[in-house]
């Protein structure tokens, strides 16, 4: 249990997703202007993870080192969590149309997300086993959250702000990012 | 040889990737903590885009229009893996240093976009060329970012430490200081597209690029949709 801690502190806030390790990098920067879509596709983004990661988890353990084809880890990967957006979302269609109506529109944009094939990757790097594999996908996904959440919420309030011209659109947000890095350093003593 | 020339232009200044086109922030931001990690990088991931565009130029009348974006990131991610055993075999320090973003090459966007937007409609030669330029570019771009953060943060040039007439600060080799050197170098850009009287990039510019892969990826999956249904 207190392993499972350990990892799901250590992947949602002091080894932050996008800002330690810059993966999920574009909807980070680009789905961020309100609070709302940003919720909305760190709820997507969470809901792919944790399911991708037990997804590669049991294709890893149970398919690739069985036959000794771990080596074609990075193809089988890409190619499920492809497999897996396209099932998610025809799946919320069928059965959720609710859920499928606010999280549709963000699911076509993760298969491209690197934090997915990241978590996929390090779960096998780091030997995680399936439950802490899942526990690590989740985590990060509520770092990704936690993070795009309160970059939306300062964008909304930047939205006032005089900015100077050449700092407009791009830089600001890199600049504001940066800072929210340095902020997030703090958390590297809990561990 | 005036196309391979003016693909060659194309890549490296007209449609540089980093710096016009912003595709592939990912690798640019996470491992450009020294210059030599920019150029191992940038040259990784030349490798990956000049045989993905080859052979995907190659196959260009063989693959179904409906599957080929399934086809393209089989393509891409084979080469990955050949390029991941060689780092590991040949050159264990860069294969130690860029870690987990040498698999990550496989969702970069600027190879899937290249496949999409050039190889798949034009001569091998061509589409090689176009891959040699793309990834110059990158590689080029990849080395400025490493060298500003390398000098700044580390006070050194490729691993050889300068004479100590500032004080570095460490900031710039850690995570926060990505998204500094990213952000003036941006403005920088800006700045002189101001004045040369050209549009200044929106936030959305980037979100755009990266949401094309996303489009393309749906584009293909509509596309498949569509036959299911046909048959």
């Amino acid at each position: 249990m207190k392993e499972l801690l350990l990892i799901a502190v250590g992947s949602a806030l002091v080894n932050n997703v996008v800002l330690s390790q810059f993966l999920g990098l574009c909807p980070f920067l680009g789905v961020s202007k309100n609070v709302k879509t940003a919720a909305g596709m760190g709820a997507a983004v969470t809901f792919v993870l944790t399911i991708s990661s037990l997804v590669t988890g049991l294709i890893y353990q149970f398919m690739l080192v069985p036959l000794e084809l771990t080596y074609l880890q990075t193809i089988v990967f890409i190619l499920v969590i492809a497999a897996l957006v396209q099932l998610v979302e025809m799946f919320l269609k069928k059965t959720s149309p609710g859920l499928y109506a606010s999280l549709g529109v963000y699911l076509p944009l993760i298969t491209t997300n690197c934090a997915v094939l990241g978590v996929a990757l390090t779960n096998v790097q780091k030997s995680y086993g399936l439950l802490e594999g899942v526990v690590n996908g989740f985590a990060t996904a509520i770092g990704f959250l936690l993070a795009i959440v309160i970059m939306a919420g300062l964008r909304e309030k930047m939205e006032y702000n005089d900015i100077p011209p050449s700092f407009q659109g791009m830089p600001i947000v890199l600049i504001t990012a940066g800072l929210m890095a340095i902020a997030f350093f703090g958390f590297s003593g809990l561990i | 040889m005036n196309v391979c020339r003016e693909r060659l232009y194309n890549g490296i200044i007209k449609e540089n990737p980093t710096f016009v086109l912003t595709l592939g922030m990912c690798p640019t931001l996470a491992v450009t903590t020294s210059a030599i990690n920019g150029v191992g990088m940038g040259l990784t991931t030349m490798a990956v885009l000049v045989m993905s565009n080859l052979l995907i130029s190659l196959l260009r009348n063989v693959i179904p229009d409906q599957v080929r974006m399934p086809a393209y990131i089989v393509v891409i991610a084979s080469f990955v893996t050949i390029v991941q055993f060689l780092l590991e075999g040949y050159v264990p320090s860069l294969y130690d240093s860029l870690g987990l973003y040498i698999p990550l090459i496989v969702v970069n966007c600027i190879i899937l976009g290249r496949a999409e937007a050039y190889a798949s409609k034009n001569t091998v030669l061509a589409s090689v060329f176009d891959g040699v330029g793309m990834g110059l570019g990158f590689t080029l771009a990849l080395t400025c970012i490493g060298l500003v953060r390398e000098v700044l943060g580390a006070g050194s040039v490729f691993g050889f430490s300068l004479p100590d007439f500032f004080e570095t600060a460490t900031i710039f080799i850690l995570a926060p200081g990505a998204f500094f050197v990213l952000a003036v170098l941006i403005a920088i850009q800006n700045r002189l597209r101001r004045r040369s009287g050209k549009p200044v990039k929106d936030t959305d510019a980037l979100c755009s690029e990266c949401s094309m892969c996303g489009n393309l990826l749906c584009k293909g999956r509509e596309d498949k949709a569509e036959g299911g249904e046909d048959q």
